[in-house]
């Protein structure tokens, strides 16, 4: 081993120093040879010193400034040294010292020169600085040797060791630069390779809360492992922003949960009441459709002992009676079929509830109609001392087409309300033609409350026809020419209708207060329904109501005027009464002492209806004096019950001056009362007689009167039941009328009824027997057909033979055939009625389709046969 | 029984007819139609009406001891007897037959049984009760009266 020149220990420290920066992590390299102990002596020559050996901190522990290596023992007696030959400077002090010294160092070296890989110490304190380190040590070799060498081999070829130092804080310290972070990182480097017992080299042993992060660290040695944990020294603070922002989230999703929760329930909760509800509506259906059935039902069951009433009734008026019982039977019969009417309403308020409601078109006379229903109401007007009155404008025609029974309907509903609700006063009906009205509109003087037929107050008519449309002067249209507007009012002096109630008058079932019902009966649908009506004719309906002082009720319809007798209307029975009747008084004079004049006008109206000339005083001596003028005779005196009871009761003044009259016969007095029985006993003896007329005065009744007391017109009028086999007998005499039934009983039955009337009556018993006797030319006039038949029923005969007329009078038409065969008619129709036992509208639809003209009943009444038969033979 | 005696007696037994229900108005009505041309009208129809029914009743009652029930057949007889009672005046027989109908059109085997039997009850006493009047008809036209109406 030659001396190394001390120009290469110089250079080694100057390379090394220079080429530190390629070395961040060391603090210094040194290099040591290796010495055997037989070239122990000459070494130590060469170098001029010798070899000297560690010492250990425990023993004497120097600072490091005075670290003299020259007081170092030398080393003793050993095998092989590694002395330093060469250092960088800052490790210049292990110059000559024997790393197989110390106890870390040789394991290391000797580690190091045996795998031929460099080898890490465990941490130690260094030599003179006494901060923890370790040392890298690599084992530099002669000669290149293979990889697979042994380790004998490399022993062999040892010539040194280079070794590495590596200053663990700084080593730490600079590998942390980068880790630089707001907060302080406290570092923990640890030689882990014995695990239980780690070995710190770098960091504070602070306690180990918190969270440590651990990392291995490679120094590139295998036998050792390093550790560093790394933890933050101070607490992480609250992380408000999370804490906050996860609990407004929590919060939300909270909220949104209990939103959905509730949509969800409300959902389901509101499906359920869907279902219910329709529960409930199939249940209400089913309960309309019931209350239908059961208003039907219950119906049909009054009107069997009616009909036996009407029976009854009718069976009297084929009995001997006078005027008066006569005028009573109608009445009752009257009232009798206004119940089955009432009856047939209630049914068809079920018909108008489901729609299908649709009005007649027939030609009736409106005053015939009013004077039914002041019938009607008469006995209970009389009872309640409540005067009743009807004027009907001489404008009016006398006939109208329309529907009478509905337009009763109306005008018996209003004044059953007023019937029900006025105890004193009157109730007024007047019918003009709106035109009438509305002229009158703009010239309506102040009419004073006391002008009205019984002196009471009453709500102002115009009032109620106020926001009509008709009358409003862009709504008002003049109908076509033949139309007839009626304007209807009906005015009482009754309680009225509260303010409060007025809005609530037109819906059904709405009654004033829940007492009324009670007190007064009704269901509160009338007016509702009288609306319907008023509407489907095309008129209005409104009213005034004054509380405590009466109600006046007014509506508008329009009808066609009847004139015109077109044989496509089926025409009510004419109020033979009227026409026959007023022939007998026509021409005679009647004097009225009324000082009311609207009352007057009512009597003036209904007397001049029997074709009498009417006076009207309001004294009664302006009419002693007229009558004593005898310039007109006058034939009669009606007297108000007002005027007798103020003036005349206790006068004998009048009735000695009309029995002084020279001239001809003195005028009978009629006294014109409320009440039959309060008049009566009021008539002192030695009076001429005077007859009473009860009130509501009607036509009828005054006609009865003037009769009985005039002797004029024949006693016991033809009855009812007369005077209709009478018309039927004209209608049908001579005619030639064809029977068809399968029922013998049947056929015989209205063959003979046929036969009373004075038909030429041939029955047959089958349809094809009826077809054979029909086919053209025949002289039959008319053909009463039964519609169930066996073989063939009543509609398809009916068919074959409409078919066979159509056929031959087109070939007539096209000259196939001639007319002269076929008795001169060229379009074959024989009038083809119905009998069915079951009268509904549905067969008589069908009959009206299969070409029939009409139906009766079966078995015959005879006012329905009247009516079928006259409209062909008239 | 002299004669005003035996009319009283017709008229109160019609009357009675009425008031029980066994007759209605169309009876009435035949009989206004009986008059000089047409003395024996009213005894006529009734009997026509009584073999009518008696033959209408005895299908009926072959009928419903059938195997296989022609329900519609026997519904077209009912309706015959409806027909011709109706026709008369006779009321509860009438009556009788509507729910007779409705029976046949239910089809139901036992109704129709027990109606049957009603309808033959009804018409016994109906038969009985006619034939009683027109004995006393005959009694007051052989006493040389006439009969009131």
């Amino acid at each position: 081993m030659a001396k190394p020149p001390r120009l290469l220990i110089r250079t080694f420290a100057r390379y090394t120093e220079r080429t530190a920066f390629e070395r961040p992590l060391t603090s210094g390299v040194a290099y040591a040879v290796r010495v055997l102990h037989s070239e122990r002596e000459q070494f130590e020559k060469q170098q001029g010193w010798t070899i000297k050996r560690m010492d250990t901190l425990e023993q004497n522990p120097v600072h490091k400034d005075d670290y003299n290596p020259d007081l170092l023992e030398p080393s003793p007696i050993q095998e092989e040294y590694a002395p330093v030959v060469f250092a960088q400077d800052i490790v210049s002090h292990v110059v000559s010292i024997d790393m197989l010294s110390g106890q870390e160092d040789s394991k290391n070296v000797l580690c190091a020169r045996k795998s031929g890989k460099g080898v890490l110490t465990a941490p130690f304190r260094l030599l003179k600085t006494n901060r923890l380190g370790v040392i890298l040590t690599f084992a530099v070799y002669k000669r290149d040797l293979p990889l697979n060498a042994t380790p004998t081999e490399r022993i062999q070829a040892t010539d040194g060791y280079l070794g590495g130092v590596f200053d663990i804080e700084s080593l730490v310290e600079k590998l942390l630069q980068q880790l630089a972070s707001k907060q302080t990182i406290l570092v923990n480097v640890l030689d882990t390779t014995n695990q239980s017992y780690p070995i710190s080299m770098y960091g504070l042993n602070a306690s180990n809360d918190g969270l440590e992060h651990v990392s291995l660290l490679n120094f590139g040695d295998p036998f050792r492992k390093h550790e560093m944990r790394c933890r933050f020294k101070q607490k992480p603070p609250w992380p408000w922003l999370g804490i906050t922002t996860s609990i407004g989230i929590l919060v939300i999703a909270l909220l949104v949960g209990h939103i959905f929760h509730a949509t969800v329930n409300r959902i389901a909760k509101v499906e359920d009441d869907c279902h219910k509800m329709m529960e409930l509506k199939k249940q209400a259906e089913a309960a309309d459709v019931a209350k239908s059935q059961f208003l039907a039902t219950v119906s049909h069951e009054i009107r069997t002992p009616m009909n036996g009433v009407l029976g009854m009734l009718h069976m009297l008026m084929d009995t001997d009676l006078d005027v008066t019982q006569l005028d009573y039977v109608r009445t009752a019969q009257a009232s009798g079929k206004a119940l089955v009417a009432l009856i047939n309403e209630v049914l068809d308020q079920a018909k108008i509830e489901s729609g299908k409601l649709e009005l007649e078109e027939v030609q009736f006379d409106l005053r015939a109609i009013l004077d039914d229903v002041l019938s009607l109401f008469s006995g209970k007007s009389q009872d309640k001392g409540v005067e009743l009155a009807v004027y009907i404008s001489d404008q009016v025609p006398q006939m109208l087409i329309g529907d009478p029974g509905r337009f009763r309907q109306i005008i018996i509903n209003l004044m059953g309300n007023s019937i029900k609700f006025t105890e004193k006063g009157h109730i007024l009906v007047t019918v003009h033609l709106v035109e009438e009205v509305i002229d009158s509109i703009e010239v309506e003087t102040e009419s004073s409350s006391e002008n009205t037929l019984s002196g009471f107050p009453v709500a102002d008519r115009r009032q109620s026809w106020k926001g009509f449309r008709t009358f409003s002067q862009e709504g008002f249209i003049h109908p076509f020419s033949h139309s007839i507007n009626l304007i209807v009012s009906v005015e009482d002096t009754g309680e009225g209708i509260p303010l409060e109630a007025q809005s609530r008058v037109f819906t059904p079932f709405m009654q004033v207060g829940p007492s009324i019902s009670r007190t007064h009966g009704g269901t509160g649908i009338g007016l509702s329904i009288s609306k319907c009506l008023v509407n489907l004719m095309k008129g209005e309906i409104g009213f005034a109501s004054i509380p405590k002082i009466g109600s006046t009720f007014t509506f508008t319809a329009i009808f066609t005027s009847g004139s015109s007798s077109s044989k496509k209307y089926k025409s009510q029975q004419i109020n033979k009464m009227s026409n026959s009747v007023s022939s007998e008084f026509y021409g005679m004079r009647a004097l009225v002492m009324d000082p009311r004049p609207v009352r007057a006008k009512v009597s003036k109206y209904q007397i001049r209806r029997l074709g009498i000339h009417v006076e009207v005083v309001s004294q009664w001596k302006q009419g002693l004096s007229s009558i004593c003028r005898g310039s007109n005779a006058i034939n009669m005196v009606i007297v108000e019950q007002e005027v007798w009871d103020k003036y005349l009761n206790n006068s004998t003044l009048f009735f000695d001056t009309l029995e002084k009259i020279d001239y001809g016969t003195p005028p009978k007095v009629f006294l014109l009362s409320n009440s039959i029985s309060s008049s009566g006993a009021n008539i002192s003896t030695g009076v001429c007689n005077m007859t009473v007329i009860p009130k509501p005065l009607r036509s009828s009744m005054l006609a009865a009167a003037l009769q009985r007391t005039m002797g004029v017109g024949n006693k016991g009028n033809p009855c009812n039941g007369q005077l209709n086999s009478l018309s039927l007998r004209n209608l049908l005499l001579g005619r030639k009328i064809l029977i068809v039934d399968d029922n013998n009983v049947n056929l015989k039955v209205a063959a003979g009824a046929m036969k009373k009337y004075g038909a030429d009556v041939v029955s047959a018993t089958r349809g094809i027997e009826a077809i054979e006797l029909l086919t053209p030319p025949h002289q039959f006039d008319a053909c009463f057909m039964d519609i169930q038949m066996p073989e063939m029923d009543g509609f398809e005969a009916t068919r074959r033979i409409r078919d066979m007329e159509h056929n031959i009078n087109n070939r007539i038409h096209h000259g196939e055939l001639s007319v002269e065969a076929y008795n001169n008619v060229s379009n074959w129709h024989v009038s083809i009625l119905a009998m069915t036992a079951d009268v509904i509208q549905a067969t008589r639809e069908e009959c009206l389709r299969c070409g029939m003209d009409g139906y009766v009943s079966k078995p015959f009444e005879a006012e329905q046969l009247y009516r079928e038969v006259s409209r062909f033979f008239q | 029984m002299d004669l005003v005696q035996l009319q009283r007696q017709l008229v109160d037994y019609r009357t009675s007819l009425y008031h029980e229900g066994f007759l209605d108005e169309q009876f009435t009505q035949l009989q206004s139609l009986q008059d000089e041309n047409n003395p024996d009208f009213v005894v006529e129809v009734v009997s026509l009406f009584f073999e009518d029914s008696e033959r209408l009743l005895n299908e009926l009652s072959k009928a419903l001891e059938q195997q296989v029930i022609d329900f519609k057949r026997m519904d077209a007889q009912v309706h015959q007897l409806k027909g011709s009672s109706s026709s008369i005046g006779a009321h509860r027989v009438q009556k009788l037959c509507i729910v007779f109908r409705n029976y046949c059109e239910a089809q139901n085997v036992e109704g129709c049984l027990k109606c049957l039997q009603q309808v033959k009850h009804e018409y016994g006493i109906i038969k009985t009760k006619l034939e009683s009047m027109f004995q006393l008809e005959q009694q007051i036209l052989n006493a040389g009266g006439s009969i009131p109406v």
